[in-house]
């Protein structure tokens, strides 16, 4: 497998609530081992996006391809399988509140896999030590910071060894230092595990520091209008408006 | 001590309107509106340009700002040019600042009334769509069961327990309060009947069919659809709220088998034992009322009781005890998977899951009584 094979192709797609269109005529490609930023200002539909590529909202049309399935018309069984090599950080972490840490990292454990019990144990000890929460396992959510949770989101995101992970804000609401240490982290397993990541944000100095490829939503457009990496965009775009926004408005 | 706000109105030239703000023009004082500067431009119609003069003015604040939004929204309607260079500079710049992101048409919701014809046909088709997601709903539900009888639905066991435990045990002293309480009630309107013929030993009957075959059921479903589907409903609702559903869905897991599977499982199997309890309670409050208060014997008023209770009556009751733990589980976790994601939504779900306990509750009483009826039973 190379580098640059197709991990998910988006084909075509429009994205509605009702009859209002969100997004349309979105194509791209997100490669294999890609960190993959979906960039936009806010209320673009960049998250919307997001739950379309993980299987949570069906796209008013057109296709997501995981390699060669097309998930959108594959059966509930394909798309299960295929959701179990997928790993998503939810904005707010949205670990189940009535378990702790471990029991959160556990469960798609026990339900995937035929390990013991002990063995379990140390899977969550290594997924929480990962991402620098250490110490944590019997700690319910409600009972860590909100920066904490997101690691743990991280955490249980990881536990089956995906091979794609979708952030979704991640740096939201994280303080720089935080924020910084996340990117380090999403670039450490992006590097150490070859894992795609598909990163939802707005933070401009995440998307220069880790983003390999990008798609930049235009709202008031409603479609894309570039994709590629953020840092040759920077560079080449004649979009005036996705100049705007990767230069915090002092170009235009 | 504040200056009271004052609007005075000069014209310079012909086609100039001078308005001079003088004093404190502050929120909590009394400000001058823009009526008497729109019946001058009304009144002088080749006014083509609106200044101010601010040098009399003292403290201002919002109050100030509104006024001029305002006034400058008259000049537009007018084609008035409106000069800003007047103002104080503070109160320019939060106004340019202001006018920098034009409003967005399109972004607020279609106002006006809504005619009887349209109303009606949204009610139909918001009834249409909530009937297919009840239909829909149901048949998820349906499918879970057979998943599991086939030994195929993943849910933790722990949580399973846990539910029993909160729709079981911890139900025990509402239940045995209101069922005693009911079981009291219905003597009491009974024995005024019966004392009338010298029948009172009749209670017994009345008390013990009535608990035993409808009303022990009935009472602790609606306990049980108050303080257990209420509780799911925000239990779920939450979990939406905080997406903990959409990880589960990414996951791959079954949100119908991991979250509704326990819960209608555990009100299944707890909600007979809880009719059975509530009967013996029910039987209780009558005995207290009969044997206290009618001078029955206590050792007549059971037998009576014994005989006038069939087992007919007995399993009609425990059955209908389980149906309602059906319908109080599958209403609140209905309404909980539907939640919005605002607080609000989640309050509203509570609620709904109550309403809709209730009214299934009711509903499936009279089915069933209907049924029996048939079946001479």
């Amino acid at each position: 497998m190379t580098a640059q094979d197709a991990h998910i192709t988006v084909r075509d797609l429009t994205m509605a609530y009702g009859d209002f269109v969100l997004m349309r005529d979105l194509n791209f490609t997100i490669h294999r081992g890609d960190i993959f930023i979906i960039m936009g200002g806010s209320g673009c539909g960049k998250s919307t996006l997001m739950t379309v590529l993980v299987g949570l909202k069906a796209p008013a049309r057109g296709q997501v391809l995981y390699g060669d399935t097309d998930f959108w018309g594959a059966d509930q069984e394909t798309r299960d399988r295929l959701l179990r090599r997928a790993g998503v950080m939810y904005q707010s972490g949205a670990l189940w509140s009535s378990m702790t840490l471990a029991e959160n990292i556990a469960l798609p454990l026990e339900t995937y896999t035929t390990l013991r019990p002990a063995r379990i144990r140390e899977v969550v000890k290594l997924k929480l030590a990962l991402v620098g929460l250490a110490g944590f396992e019997e700690f319910y959510p409600a009972e860590i910071s909100g920066g904490m949770q997101k690691r743990a989101g991280i955490a249980r995101a990881m536990a089956l060894d995906p091979e794609i992970l979708f952030f979704d804000e991640p740096s939201a609401g994280l303080d720089p230092v935080s924020a910084r240490r996340l990117d380090d982290l999403i670039l450490e397993l992006n590097e150490s595990l070859g894992t795609t990541m598909v990163v939802v944000t707005h933070e401009l100095a995440s998307i220069f520091a880790i983003g390999t490829n990008s798609v930049f939503l235009d709202v008031s457009r409603r479609t894309m209008t570039a994709t590629g990496n953020p840092r040759k965009l920077l560079n080449e775009t004649k979009d005036p408006v996705v100049r705007q926004f990767l230069t915090r408005g002092e170009q235009s | 001590m504040t200056e009271r706000a004052d609007l005075k109105l000069a014209t310079p030239a012909a086609d100039t309107l001078q308005v001079i703000l003088a004093g404190d023009w502050t929120l909590g004082g009394e400000l001058p509106g823009t009526a008497e500067v729109e019946r001058t431009l009304a009144a002088a119609a080749p006014v083509r340009t609106v200044t101010f003069d601010s040098r009399g003015l003292g403290h201002w604040d919002t109050g100030l700002l509104t006024f001029l939004l305002h006034l400058e929204q008259v000049c537009t309607r007018h084609r008035i040019r409106l000069d800003r260079e007047g103002l104080p500079p503070g109160a320019k710049r939060l106004l340019e600042l202001a006018a920098a992101v034009p409003e967005k048409k399109d972004a607020r919701p279609p106002e006006g009334r809504v005619s009887f014809f349209d109303f009606l046909g949204q009610e139909v088709v918001r009834f249409g769509r909530a009937a297919a997601e009840l239909l829909e709903f149901i048949g998820e539900a349906t499918v879970a069961v057979i998943r599991l009888v086939r030994g195929r639905a993943r849910f933790r066991r722990a949580d399973l327990s846990l539910y029993m435990q909160a729709a079981g045990v911890q139900a025990l002293p509402i239940v045995s309060l209101i069922c005693f309480l009911v079981g009291l009630i219905l003597a009491f309107i009974g024995a005024i009947q019966l004392k009338l013929f010298g029948a009172q030993i009749y209670v017994a009957d009345l008390v013990g069919i009535a608990m035993v075959r409808l009303m022990a059921a009935i009472m602790t479903g609606i306990v049980m659809a108050g303080r257990t589907g209420g509780a799911f409903a925000a239990q779920l609702g939450t979990m939406q709220v905080n997406q903990e559903i959409d990880a589960l869905k990414t996951l791959g897991i079954c949100p119908m088998e991991f979250l509704v599977l326990p819960r209608m499982l555990a009100l299944a199997l707890m909600m007979p034992l809880l009719c059975l309890y509530a009967n013996v309670m029910g039987i209780l409050g009558g005995m207290v009322v009969g044997v206290g208060l009618l001078g029955l014997g206590l050792v007549p008023y059971y037998t009576q009781t014994v005989q006038a209770v069939g087992l007919w009556n007995l399993g009609i009751g425990l059955f209908s005890g389980t149906v309602f733990g059906v319908i109080v589980a599958l209403a609140g976790c209905m309404r909980g998977m539907q939640c919005g994601r605002s607080a609000a939504a989640v309050g509203e779900a509570a609620t709904s899951a109550v309403v809709t306990a209730i009214v299934g509750i009711i509903v499936a009483t009279a089915a069933i009584t209907v049924i029996c009826d048939v079946l001479g039973i």
